[in-house]
């Protein structure tokens, strides 16, 4: 109301240069008449002053000023909807709706505005939904408030408190209102406001008590906006804390995915494949040309993929275990070598039949996007997915090793492979297997990593070394040491991003583990047995 | 007669020796002949040919540490990149104010990072013995490093080949950062000349091949020396039966350190004459895939021989060139299936058919 007197002043005040603008409603005409002047200043009182008539189309109206829908019929002096058809336009009476023709361009003028109303144009429209029937749509209104806080807010929302029947908006509204209180005049109001917003994250809240903490007038206020300051910027860094554990626990997750076929092939069989990154990256070959296969369906080809992936490098696997490894059972330094000349032969083969650049994989629609815990904490879905589903394929694999007839046979060989024979074990078809099972474990990770990184010919170069790391570090033959390691050198890493830079993180990462093999050659979980050597 | 007395007794080292002194006699005089002569060899052949031979030093240092003291070391590269980035420095302290910016102290790179001074170990680069001292001492000194940590505490067989991987991978991301002041990404480049004399002029590219020869023969003859030495048979014992070296009491992890820190070092002077032939030096030299090809020169060659390493070094580098430049495709498929091929069918290398046959 304060706003409508003012420009009521205003109004009467202005050279009446204009004609009469007759509406039906001595307010409307007022603010009609500003509108179709050309001081900004004028029209900007007015379209406040429109917001707060509580007319039934002043949101249409606000908006129509925006989008440059709603404009002035010079000739008659009204304000029409203006709707194109072909070069003219047609118009129709803003208010009565009344058809008034069509008209060339020139004959209809925009209505002129800056972008001090633009933004206050925003802040209008943002309220338009606080009568909504729909909860969510309350509090995505409110929310528009506290990211855009504007003085007059605090009315707006306060009687419409009482009647709020959603906890998450009432909250919401509630801190409009503190946010409002802030500003108040008398001290106590302020005091009071202060300690309220202590508990809130909004960074509109934030801004406001960091400017009442270096200028407001009382000494009093001024502490206890620093302190609420103080409390909340303890919760926000918590919550970076929780943020840089999530990124962490999705790298590890992703470590623990490219090491966890290597534990079995290297650890539990004790061969050394280089050629692992090159069996992740068929995995996401394979994610590729299955979204070739079915375009459309981009959630569907991923799941087809995680079968596909493993069966395609499983039999790679088997194909490289039973051509090649086999002869060379042990002489580690001699399979080091032949795998890595089949990684090779392996990466130089995508370049050649596919592409040697990188292809384009799409992510579906339910891994984009994100879960906005609070306002300073968001989780991607892909990250998330990546954590449940290495949870899952180490579940998986943790049970056919322990579960099945082929689990323990593999366990048998890997720790007597003679007596194992001896009891009727097939050892060289428990090897093929093994290796194949491993190796399939590795396209699974490739369909994952096609979600989160290029695909291309060295996509598996990227990660050998890591993966190895992992292995090595987590210790040798043991499950639990490789998700333990590859969580652990996960979280590490993400933690020392922020002082030390990406790939610093990443050296002392490496540095670390090799000191730390020095003192523990045998990794966190050594496995148990009488070798006198490793 | 003390170089005859380490060649005594051994036929195919004399030979190599004859063979290489032969290369360094005749390289000169064919380039000396006319260009249209069927014998001439062009300066690029001739710096072609300086590259191989530093190669092949590289790979005696592999041979060395690997066939006779069985550490398979995937990370020599680290060694030969180290040295050849003081080699470098030195270079590019001698561009002075020649450089695109013309600073007279500060090279290229660093003035476009908006350096004001030389980092501390650029100091004294621009002396030619101090930079020569750093291409033997700082791979040296990381080797030493590294193995007085990695052989006290036992780390033998795969889980050492990793870990010196992985030492190899952590130089090359540290060395692609712009902060470590080795010109980050693009590495050191546009080297102008070398003690005084034009790196561009064919003479000063054939005195390189002979010194990259002369480099190699002094390289083959004190590993031989060593190979003959007391201290050569501890390492094949060591290679051998670790555990029962050290229960006889002889100290392994020092014998081990002395060679590893003598082989790094050797890696260390092929790069510094690798570099000023090529004329760059940068990150990528790190990458393990090099440290691996080496390996496999000298597994193709045939480990524990020393002359296997030279002729696997000049024989792979000679079909990669050829390759990459008649069939670049094919160069990987080549060299994977020569992997496969070697480890399978040749455990002894091209010297074990050599061997086989003089013993029959």
């Amino acid at each position: 109301m304060k706003f409508l007197s003012v420009l009521l002043l205003c109004l009467s005040l202005l050279p009446a240069h204009a004609a009469r603008v007759e509406t039906g409603d001595e307010r409307l005409d007022g603010i009609f008449e500003a509108l179709m002047g050309s001081d900004f200043a004028a029209k900007e009182d007015a379209i406040s002053a429109l917001a707060a008539t509580g007319h039934a189309q002043r949101f249409e109206w606000i908006e129509g000023i925006l989008d440059g829908r709603l404009r002035l019929l010079k000739k008659q002096k009204r304000l029409v909807w203006a709707e194109q058809q072909g070069s003219r336009y047609v118009a129709t009476d803003a208010l009565s709706g009344e058809m008034l023709g069509e008209f060339k361009k020139r004959k209809l003028k925009k209505i002129a505005i800056n972008n001090a109303m633009r933004r206050g144009i925003r802040g209008i429209l943002a309220t338009r939904d606080l009568d909504s029937e729909d909860p969510a749509a309350r509090l995505s209104s409110i929310q528009a408030m506290l990211a855009n806080p504007s003085p007059g807010q605090a009315q707006l929302v306060e009687p419409r408190l009482a009647s709020e029947a959603d906890p998450e908006v009432r909250s919401a509204m509630q801190l409009v209102l503190a946010l409002g209180k802030l500003g108040a005049q008398a001290r106590k109001e302020r005091l009071q406001a202060v300690i309220d917003v202590s508990a809130s994250l909004e960074p509109a809240v934030r801004q406001q008590l960091q400017k009442m903490t270096d200028s407001d007038p009382d000494a009093g206020v001024r502490a206890a906006a620093a302190r609420s300051l103080e409390k909340i910027e303890e919760r926000v860094r918590l919550f970076g804390h929780l943020e840089t554990l999530f990124f962490g626990l999705s790298l590890g997750s992703v470590l623990v995915l490219a090491a966890i076929g290597l534990a079995i092939t290297f650890g539990v069989m004790g061969v050394i494949n280089m050629a692992h990154g090159e069996l992740i990256m068929l995995g996401a070959y394979t994610t590729y040309l299955m979204q070739l296969l079915l375009p459309e369906h981009t959630g569907l080809s991923l799941l087809l993929s995680i079968p596909a992936a493993f069966i395609v490098s499983g039999l790679v696997g088997i194909a490289i275990e039973r051509g090649v490894i086999r002869f060379l059972y042990g002489r580690p330094l001699e399979t080091l070598l032949a795998t890595f000349g089949i990684s090779l032969i392996l990466q130089q083969l995508v370049r050649t039949l596919i592409s040697p650049q990188n292809v384009p994989v799409s992510n579906p629609e339910f891994m984009s996007g994100f879960w906005q815990v609070n306002s300073v904490l968001s989780l991607t879905y892909n990250r998330l997915y990546i954590i449940l589903f290495c949870l899952l394929v180490f579940a998986g694999l943790f049970l056919i090793l322990k579960r099945t007839r082929l689990g323990l046979q593999v366990r048998a060989v890997s720790q007597n492979r003679s007596m194992a024979r001896a009891m009727g074990v097939h050892s060289a078809r428990v090897d093929a297997l093994t290796f194949g099972l491993g190796s399939g474990i590795a396209g699974v990770a490739g369909v994952a990593l096609s979600q989160l990184t290029n695909v291309g010919p060295n996509l598996g170069q990227a990660y050998i070394v890591d993966s190895f790391m992992v292995v090595v570090f987590g210790g040798v033959g043991n499950l639990w040491g490789t998700l333990i390691g590859g969580i652990g050198l996960g979280v590490a890493n993400k933690f020392m991003e922020p002082w030390a830079g990406a790939v610093m993180a990443k050296i002392l990462i490496l540095v670390l583990v090799i000191l730390f093999i020095q003192k523990r050659p045998r990794g966190l979980f050594p496995q148990k047995g009488r070798a006198a050597e490793g | 007669m003390f170089l005859l007395r380490i060649l005594q007794g051994d036929r195919s080292g004399q030979l190599f020796m004859l063979v290489l002194i032969a290369t360094l006699v005749a390289v000169p005089v064919m380039a000396a002949l006319p260009a249209d002569h069927a014998l001439h060899l062009s300066s690029y052949t001739v710096t072609l040919l300086g590259k191989y031979l530093t190669y092949a030093l590289l790979a005696v240092a592999v041979d060395l540490v690997w066939g006779y003291l069985g550490i398979l070391s995937l990370g020599h590269a680290a060694f030969f990149a180290l040295g050849g980035y003081a080699m470098g420095m030195y270079l590019m302290r001698q561009i002075g104010d020649r450089g695109v910016y013309g600073n007279p102290e500060l090279p290229d790179f660093m003035v476009f990072l908006d350096w004001q001074e030389l980092p501390w170990f650029w100091f004294g680069m621009d002396q030619f013995w101090f930079a020569m001292l750093m291409v033997m001492v700082a791979p040296g000194l990381l080797a030493f490093v590294f193995g007085w940590f990695a052989f006290r505490s036992r780390v033998t067989g795969v889980y050492l080949s990793i870990i010196t991987q992985a030492l190899t991978f952590a130089l090359m991301l540290a060395f692609f950062r712009n902060e470590m002041g080795f010109g980050g990404n693009n590495g050191l480049t546009d080297f102008k000349d070398i003690l005084g004399f034009s790196l561009q002029s064919d003479s000063t590219r054939m005195g390189l091949f002979i010194a990259s020869g002369i480099a190699l023969g002094l390289g083959y003859l004190s590993c031989r020396a060593i190979v003959k030495s007391r201290l050569g048979r501890v390492a094949v014992a060591i290679r051998d039966t670790e555990d029962r070296v050290r229960f006889v009491g002889y100290r392994v992890e020092n014998v081990k350190l002395a060679i590893f820190t003598f082989s790094a070092m050797l890696a260390g002077i092929a790069g510094a004459l690798y570099v000023p032939q090529v004329g760059i030096i940068n990150p990528s030299e790190f990458q393990p895939l090099n440290s691996i090809e080496v390996v496999v020169w000298v597994a193709m060659g045939g480990r524990a021989t020393l002359y296997g390493a030279v002729i696997g070094a000049v024989g792979v580098n000679y079909a990669k060139t050829w390759f990459t430049g008649a069939l670049p495709d094919a160069w990987l498929f080549a060299l994977g299936a020569l992997f496969v091929f070697v480890t399978l069918l040749l455990p002894r290398g091209i010297a074990g058919l050599f061997r086989r046959r003089g013993g029959a």
